[in-house]
This record gives C-alpha cells, structure tokens and sequence, in this order.
C-alpha cells in the first residue's frame, strides 16, 4: 500500500485509548492476575554461581516433600534439534534456549535455572528448592567484555569458534561473531581531513526494567492439549518456542495473551512458560509460576555492556571524510547480542563516504542478552555522537549545523547498503535549530547536549479481523499486544477507513487460535505492519458492504460508494448506514467480516534529535535534568498523545542509563543490585515534562505514511547528556554510568590536573 | 541485470571477495537461484531467516516473489531485530 495525501478525520486525532479505562481503575487483568481451581505453584531453583560444572543434582528429598507434586531439571527438557527458531522478528538458536532454561553440564550466570517445582503452595515450592542437593565445581568467570576476549579469558563454550574471519579460528573462543559493515576508503579519507578524533567508550549491562515481572499459568491436559496464559509482546512467538523446546504441535497449544506491563524487547522469548507447562504435564495440574524483581533482573535478558572506539575525521569546512569504529558487545551466556545493529546504525543519520565498522558477539557470564528498545543502537550512538560533539566543537560549529551538513537525505546510501527514501533528518534538526529551547541562556555549571538518533523500524507478519455488528459498532480482531497504544491507533485506523468515530471500533488482542500468525510487537512495527493489515481488512469489509447495498438496492456495485459509515447511491439520493446492511447480513449473504493477513515491508526509518540541558552540582556529583525535549519523524502520529508518549519514555529510559542504571557484580560475579533500589531506575520526581516535537515526513509504503516510534527516541538520550555534561563542565565522560561518584572523581580529577598544569 | 550488493562476509565466502555481481532474476526466488548456479551453498545462506533484502531502498524480511527490475539496486543484509 501506497502514501495518498488525503483530508483525515480520524488519524491524527486524540480520542480516549480503549484500554484506558480498565488501565487506571485496576481492571486490567495481568499474568499473575490469573488463578485456575487446583493450580499449583511453580519455584525455580537458580545457581549461585557465574560459571560452574554441575556435578550432581540430587532432587530425591524434595520429590518426598508431601505438598511437592513434580520436580524438574535439565534432564527433562532433551536438546530440540540443532537449529534456529524463527520467533518473529528475531531467530533464537534453539539448543541455546533449552540450556537457557534449563541448566545441564554447565551453569554459565548467577541465576541460571538449574531445576524447577511445583507445590501445592508458593511457600511450599520455595522450601522445596532448598532440598534439592546440588554439587557444583566452580570455574573462573569473566563479565567484562574487553577481558572476555583475550586469549586467556576463561572460556564459556569449547564448541564456539568465532564467525566472520577467515580462516576459520582453530581453537575456540568467546568471540561468537565478528561483524564488517564498510564503504570506500577509510585512509584515504582520513588523509584528506583537517583534523581526526578517536575515543573509547565503555556502556554496562543494562536492563529493560519493565514494571511487570515475567508470570505466566499453563494447563497441560492428558490428551496432550495445552493453554498458558502469560503476559508477552507475542503470543504466537511464545506459543512456537514452548512447542519447539516440548516438541508439541501447534495446534496443541492455545497461548491467551495477558495485559502487559511493559516490554521494551524484554518480553520476545521464553523463560517461564515451557518449565510451567513441564511441571503441569508432570503434576496433571495447573501451574502458575512468577518472577521475584531479583529473578528478572539475575536472569531475565539485560541489554549487553560494551566497549566502544570511534574514529572520526572531517574537514575544516565541516564535511566528514572517514569514520573508523570497533564496537565489543557483551553477549551474555550464549551468542547473539544486537551488535549488528549498533554497526549498521551508529553512523546512519550522516552521509559518510568512508566507513569502517566492525562489531564482537562475545559470550560472558551474565544472563544471555535479549533485545532492549532499538537493541544495540544507543551504545552505537552513544560513542559516534560524542566524538561528533568533539569535532563540532574543534571547528567551532554549531552542533546542529554540524550534523545537518553530513546528515543523509532521501538518495543517501545508508552505511548497511541500502539507499534511503524519504527521511526526517534535516526536519528533525532544522526544528531543533529553531526552537525555544535552543536559544535559552544557561547559568554556571549547566550545560546543553545535542544528539541525534536513528532506527530501522520493521515490518513483518499480521493479520486482522473486522467484524461488522448489528448495531454498526465494529468489532476489530488483532493479534498484537498492546505496549504503546496500539489499540488506539489501529482502531482509529479503522475508524478512518469506515468513516466512524473511534470509540464506534473496539479492538480485541486474541489467542494463538484466533486468528492468524502475528510476528510480536516489536521492531516498532506494530502500528505501520498491522496498521496496513487492518486499513486492507477494513477495507475488504468496505467492500463487502457495498455489495450488500447494492444487492439490497438492486443496482450494480460499481454504482455504490461509501462515505462518511455509510454506502451512498452514486446516481441517486439513498444511502445505508452500516447499521442498516448489517441488520440485513442474514438475508443477503451471512454475516459481515474483514479479513487480511499480509507481511508488510517498507518501513520507514525513524531519525531523532535531542537537546538536552542539565545542571551539575559539584559538590555531590549529582546530575539534574532541567528541560529536555525530542524531535522525531514520526511519518504521520497515527495518536499523536502516544507518539510523545514513546518519546518521552524513550527519552526517560535513555536517561536512566546515562545517570544511574548499571548492573554491579561481586568479585565472584554475583549480581549485586538485584532490585529496584540499588538498580536505581528514574521516577517522576526526578524528572522534569519531557517535550516532544513530532515531525511528519510521511513514509511512502503505508496508507498514512506512518513510520515506527517506539525505538528511536531512546537512542540519543545517552550521547545527549554526555555532551551536556562536557557543556556544563568541560569534561567529557567517556565510561557509563554518569553516577555521581564518577561525576565528581572526573570533576577531581579534571581540576588536579589543570592544578598541575 | 540487476545489481546485487553481498556483504564482504559473503563476498568473501563465496564469490571470491566480490561484492558487486550482476545477475539476471525477475524475482527474488530467481535471483538466488541464478547465484547458487554461480556461487554454490549461497542460497541457503540467503534464504536462511537471518538474513532480510533490500530492494531499490525498501527493505523485506522475509523476501522471495518479490519483483526485482533489470536496474534494481539489491542488497543481502542481516534481518533486524527490535525491542518495542
């Protein structure tokens, strides 16, 4: 489907979201909201250890337990065959996942599950696993990803020789992967400019931090059928990584999504579900089973740690000649970290001639990484635009005319090969140029960053239902989890087609036996990929519609329009509202419905930029944020209330991990910050209103020329305040956190050594 | 013919550090087959759920009957995953 410009009544305004009510009066029903009459309790036992050989497991004890119905480990769950699950959007290597959830010859992670109960109470399965004996050879262990690649590293997996080099490595390593992405002559273009900056960076793993931990409820029957119900950002994904790790069928399994509360990539796999129904085959029971926020952060995917070195070379005039960039990302227990994505995109808002990036999968002992909100792009970003805000400053430019002149336009070649359509670049920075926030003078010690940001966005699989009730309400059947608003946006979206008011569409998020395949809510996909499906849908009710009037008017259908909810006579005077063809379905054909099912492609890529300003005290190291405000192409803001909304928690979450978020392990790498106090996320009080500006430069593949959100926003938040803190003080910061005892030992040490000249 | 663009990876692997090849293929399906005749074992690495196509700028994920023009600009690249 093509971008038509046409006169909207629907999209682009800011009706009340259909869920919200339910939302703020608590009616919303979670994963942990579920109960079924005889369930029982799932607990699972996690290893003490980042990396260890599991020598014996003993579970006899608590199998004797009285209220203990089934006990589980590794040796219940057999490998899947070798191979990689299509899980949507991402490809998860089976056998990884089984060890994942299920430890067998190896622990490889503080938290790594090892075994798994059922009891008749929470209390009950706790107890038990304190019975399960468990002799354990501790190994040595390494996190950080720069000591995790030397040769003497303590190696994870004998079986891992890195990809992308030739030839083949002969002995193993804990490089998974290596990565190129490059174009022209990076020498050559260094030699032609005026001046070059290389710096290195360092990011910490960093979680999603979603309010709602994992939980789910599975009711494995004995004619083999099977339902879970649980709280994901993909129904369907969860359903095909249970059958695949439990060998079922898929018809086997009905997967009932929950509400979510919040996902950010977080939720795209499986951690409890295959175990809860394993322990309800076993039991013949239900079993519920919840995580602890400890649990969710021990061994729930983090977004990986990294260490950057960015090489930047322009001309006095302005212009980038070169840019060379090595990026290590921390992979966590298994291989598969987003490092290709911070590759491809770190340099893709600019137009670069030369390039040379190469990126490091490299297995660690930490919980196996999952995707986080543009996965990978942030650290990207986080070292390509500080050492643009170097050479801005070298070449005494403006930060923004800096960017603006390299920035890409459509008929740039993107750093991953591709030319670009149209883009929102330039848009983003002329507006940030240009508004008040930019021309505010500041006081002592407060600084102001600029940052831009780039996200792919994606499409994929969906499917829609448009149901046509009797009253000429609309019933809209989707299959998407709603993280953002979506429901919103895609009943407005068919709200519009139809010509009726949103609150006239009610949308419903259905089971794996409901509808057809819907990849997850992810990639910021959701309102481009299935808001195509349900424009194609809604239209093919339109359609249908039409034919029945005709049929009821007894006129050919060419001779029949619609408008306004209504099909109108094109050479007459009547019309039929939907109400009035729906209460005829039965007598001119059954009743009315709205199908498509497609894999939508041509997403549009989202550019951002950023401006913050911040104050630093410096007597406490202490970093507030005063006004902070987000320019995004947003294609058109389907709900223009939840397109700032994925701004300004993009922006929020950005700056949780510039200032405080880290994770902190013992010298035996435990995780020592297990929970929300010491793993300090931003609350509102910490915060000022985050402005969002939305630009709209449509995206030519979809109806409305929507493009993806979701993700951008949080990719320049991290650089943004980096350079604000250089701003405010005249240091730059190149190590995250920016916690304030590392805000006042780079003050310290910043004063000793201008001290001593 | 159009003009397919392979990573240096896969240029390497298999097409003996070439990156840029013309080929002949209407579609997607065709394009892959007329390198597997040229380059053999490519295809399953290109039809393999990790990898995504882009065609004249539009990126597909999942791409197979998708029409490819005689001045097509076609680049095999490694399939995205997102976090929202």
């Amino acid at each position: 489907m093509t971008y038509e410009p046409k006169s909207l009544k629907v999209v682009g305004t800011r009706p009340v979201r259909h869920d919200g009510p339910d939302k703020v009066t608590g009616r919303a029903n979670y994963a942990s909201d579920f109960t079924l009459p005889g369930m029982l309790w799932g607990s699972i036992l996690r290893s003490p250890h980042a990396h260890a050989k599991v020598i014996s497991i003993n579970t006899d004890k608590a199998r004797a337990h009285p209220g203990v119905k089934a006990v589980i480990t590794g040796a219940d769950l057999p490998l899947p065959p070798p191979g990689v699950t299509q899980a949507g959007e991402s490809a998860i290597n089976t056998q990884h996942l089984a060890k994942n959830l299920l430890a067998r010859d190896k622990v490889f992670y503080d938290g790594h599950p090892v075994a798994a109960v059922a009891a008749i109470s929470e209390a009950i399965a706790r107890e038990a696993l304190g019975l399960i004996e468990i002799e354990y050879e501790v190994l040595p262990h390494v996190i950080d990803v720069d000591e995790a690649m030397k040769a003497d590293a303590p190696l994870l997996h004998d079986d891992l020789f890195t990809e992308g080099v030739e030839p083949r490595p002969e002995t193993p390593s804990n490089i998974a992967k290596r990565i190129v992405v490059s174009k022209g002559d990076i020498e050559k273009g260094f030699a032609e400019a005026d001046i070059v900056i290389e710096r290195t960076y360092t990011t910490k793993a960093v979680h999603q931090g979603y309010i709602e931990p994992q939980g789910c409820v599975a009711n494995y029957a004995e004619d083999g059928q099977a339902m879970v119900w649980c709280s994901s950002q993909g129904q369907f994904v969860i359903r095909d990584l249970c059958i695949t790790m439990l060998g079922m069928e898929a018809s086997s399994l009905k997967v009932i999504p929950a509400e979510i509360g919040g996902g950010f990539g977080g939720k795209t796999t499986v951690y409890l579900e295959p175990l809860a129904l394993m322990l309800s085959k076993a039991s013949g029971r239900p079993v519920k089973m919840t995580m602890s926020r400890g649990e969710v952060l021990r061994a729930t995917g983090p977004h990986s740690g990294s260490s950057m070195t960015a090489r930047i070379g322009a001309m006095k005039d302005g212009t980038i000649t070169s840019a060379e960039v090595v990026i290590k990302f921390q992979a966590g227990a298994f291989p598969g970290s987003p490092v290709g994505a911070a590759v491809m995109f770190c340099s893709a808002p600019y137009d670069i001639p030369n390039l040379s990036i190469t990126g490091y999968d490299v297995v660690v002992n930490i919980a196996k990484v999952h995707a986080y909100r543009a996965p990978g792009a942030p650290n990207g970003a986080f070292a390509f635009e500080t050492v643009l805000d170097e050479l801005a400053h070298e070449l005494k430019m403006d930060p923004i005319d800096f960017r603006a002149k390299n920035s890409a336009v459509e008929g740039s070649k993107s750093p991953y090969g591709p030319t670009y359509g149209p883009l929102g670049g330039i848009e983003c920075l002329s507006s940030a140029k240009n508004h008040p926030h930019y021309k505010v003078n500041l006081g002592p010690n407060q600084g102001r960053g600029v940052a831009s940001g780039f996200w792919i966005n994606i499409g994929g699989q969906s499917a829609a239902t448009v149901v046509v009730n009797r009253d000429g309400t609309i019933s809209l059947v989707e299959g998407c989890p709603d993280i953002g608003g979506s429901r919103a946006s895609l009943a407005m979206m068919c709200a519009e087609v139809l010509g009726i008011a949103a609150e006239k569409v009610r949308p419903s998020i259905v089971d794996t036996t409901a509808i057809a395949f819907n990849d997850v809510t992810g990639g910021s996909r959701v309102t481009f990929a299935t808001g195509i499906a349900v424009v194609q849908a809604t239209e093919d009710a339109v359609r249908q519609m039409r034919e029945r009037a005709a049929k009821m008017w007894d006129i050919d259908v060419d001779q029949v329009g619609w408008r306004d909810g209504a099909a109108q006579e094109m050479n007459g005077n009547r019309s039929l509202t939907i109400s009035q063809i729906a209460q005829k379905a039965a007598k001119t054909g059954g009743q009315i419905m709205g199908h498509a099912s497609i894999n939508a492609s041509g997403a549009g890529p989202s550019l951002t930029t950023h401006l913050c300003d911040l104050e630093v005290d410096r007597e406490t190291g202490k970093i507030t944020i005063l006004r902070y405000t987000a320019f995004q192409d947003a294609g058109k803001a389907v709900h223009p209330s939840y397109v700032e909304g994925q701004m300004q928690g993009g922006v929020v979450q950005g700056i949780g991990w510039a200032l405080n978020e880290e994770y902190i392990h013992d010298e035996n790498g435990r995780l020592e910050n297990a929970g929300f106090l010491d793993y300090r996320m931003p609350v509102a009080s910490d915060l000022p209103m985050i402005d969002a500006v939305i630009i709209e430069v449509p995206n030519p593949n979809h109806p409305f020329g929507v493009r993806g959100v979701g993700e951008a926003p949080i990719v320049p938040p991290l650089a943004a305040i980096a350079n604000a803190i250089y701003d405010a003080t005249g240091v730059r910061m190149r190590d995250l956190p920016f916690s304030p005892p590392k805000v006042l030992a780079a003050l310290e040490a910043a004063e000793k050594a201008k001290a001593n000249g | 013919m159009a003009r397919v663009v392979l990573s240096g990876d896969l240029g390497r692997r298999f097409a003996g550090g070439e990156v840029e090849i013309r080929v002949e293929g209407s579609n997607v399906l065709r394009l892959i087959k007329a390198l597997e005749g040229r380059y053999p074992g490519i295809a399953e690495v290109l039809e393999s759920d990790a990898m995504a196509v882009a065609i004249d700028g539009i990126v597909y994920q999942d791409a197979m009957l998708e029409d490819v023009g005689a001045e097509s600009e076609v680049y095999f690249l490694p399939a995205i995953r997102g976090g929202r």
